[in-house]
């Protein structure tokens, strides 16, 4: 695989992110710096925090404490300033399922200002292979056809970051080979991915970095290279059994 | 430009949704009708105590079709990520609450259109020569119900009591727009003109306009987790 370049100045930066929901400690002390090019996947049991660390650091949920640097930007200051590059695939695909793809784009396009809209949801549905769904109402849409238009959705407005919680999620073998290929076409010098995802075999084969993270902490952060997924599967277990 | 461009996209996508799935207007409308149904059979018609009862009626029909509206706004929202998608954007705010609060209020006014001719035919009113005063009252109304009702049904979206939660908090919220149009449309109806309600549209307009910038400063720390 061939990697794009990294610049040394971190796109994200998190110090001691730290996020409380009532008595429920959900990330504690993350410290996270991700680099242009770089693609990292977290991975994670249920309840580790992995989608309230996306969640913050797609500026949806404010931390309640740490410091978050997004393009240089302070978070949640300058929230409003970083959204426009920002892309972020959830659990929820933030699709009206009674719009058809091409009106939900056109609707997202609209908001984020795109330029020359109509070529750019266009370009994207072919991009995604929904060009002969376009006037479809996504309700009519398989799981894997709704992951695609939200990749669609996410990359509209070309953003520099990349937020992905769960992507390959309740996807059958065929529409993950699909996603994994999109994914793959994702990965340029300028923008930073970060991924999570319980699958470590689909996890690995995309990312440069990975991270275990457990109780709402990072509890093991290393270079993807050189590791294959029993080995990998291993070190996941040991981490996760001690947390 | 790009407030009016988003606020605009917002009322349009309402809108579309709404002409594919009609899920808010029948709704508002069967439960518009079964009120004045119910009221007309309770109140019968043509006695004094009935043509008194009018302006409440008509009122309470509204508010009550309106609040299943407004529970469903940010609902569909809700179930379908969309709020977190627009608030995601590098959007105001502020174009988000005026998005959502246009769309409802436009829908309110045309459950409001429909109702108001079987609300003549049910209760043997003309309302023919008093539409103009009517139609002022009922959008000043609507707007300060609508402008007070987008701002409590996204707080109650996020709750777990939503489909209850709204009733309870918006009544009480928005009792003075309610007092302040039954007692004009009271008025109009009984055939006076405008210019003798002037007080009372006084404070219907203080009111719309304290509530809706009320709602637009406080609508970014409702939506925010």
């Amino acid at each position: 695989m061939v990697h794009p370049t990294v610049s040394d100045q971190p796109i994200i930066a998190a110090r001691g992110l730290r996020k409380v929901f009532g008595s429920v400690v959900a990330l504690d002390g993350v410290n996270l710096e991700l680099r242009p090019g770089e693609f990292l996947t977290i991975f994670g049991p249920n309840g580790a925090g992995k989608t309230t660390l996306v969640r913050v650091l797609s500026t949806l949920t404010r931390p309640s404490a740490g410091t978050l640097t997004i393009l240089g930007v302070d978070i949640p200051k300058g929230s409003h300033a970083v959204r426009s590059q920002i892309g972020f695939i959830s659990h929820q695909a933030l699709l009206y399922p009674n719009l058809t793809a091409r009106e939900n784009l056109a609707f997202y396009g609209v908001l984020y200002g795109v330029p020359n809209l109509c070529e750019r949801v266009t370009e994207l549905l072919q991009q995604v292979d929904l060009a002969g769904f376009s006037d479809r109402t996504v309700k009519t849409f398989s799981h894997g056809m709704v992951q695609r238009l939200a990749i669609a959705r996410a990359l509209l407005h070309r953003p520099r970051i990349l937020l992905l919680d769960e992507p390959y999620a309740g996807l059958d073998q065929h529409a993950a080979r699909l996603l994994r290929g999109l994914l793959a076409g994702l990965r340029s010098p300028e923008r930073a991915i970060i991924m999570t995802t319980h699958n470590i075999a689909r996890g690995l084969e995309l990312c440069d970095r990975m991270a275990i993270q457990v109780g709402g902490h990072i509890v093991h952060e290393a270079p993807a290279g050189g590791i294959d997924s029993t080995q990998f599967e291993e070190l996941y277990l040991r981490f996760t059994a001690k947390g | 430009m790009k407030f009016l461009l988003t606020t605009g996209a917002i009322v349009r996508k309402d809108i579309l949704l709404e002409f594919r799935t009609k899920e808010l207007l029948v709704s508002m409308l069967l439960f518009a009708l079964l009120i004045l149904v119910i009221l007309n059979f309770a109140l019968g018609t043509g006695s004094a105590p009935a043509e008194g009862a009018l302006p409440g009626v008509l009122w309470v029909t509204f508010t009550f079709a309106g609040v299943l509206g407004l529970n469903r706004s940010f609902l569909t929202e809700h179930e379908s990520g969309g709020l977190h998608g627009m608030v995601l954007a590098p959007v105001d705010c502020e174009a988000i609450y005026l998005g959502k609060m246009l769309a409802n209020f436009i829908f309110m006014g045309v459950a409001e259109a429909i109702v108001l001719p079987i609300f003549a035919v049910l209760f043997n009113f003309p309302i023919l020569g008093r539409l103009p005063a009517l139609l002022m009252v009922l959008a000043l109304g609507n707007l300060g119900f609508t402008a007070v009702g987008t701002l409590l049904s996204a707080m109650a979206a996020s709750s777990r009591m939503r489909e209850v939660l709204l009733p309870i908090i918006l009544f009480p919220t928005a009792i003075p727009v309610i007092v302040g149009a039954v007692n004009v449309t009271g008025r109009v109806l009984a055939g006076e003109p405008l210019a003798h309600s002037v007080p009372w549209l006084k404070l219907l307009g203080a009111y719309d306009t304290i509530f809706l910038v009320v709602a637009i400063l406080v609508f970014g720390y409702v939506i925010e987790e």
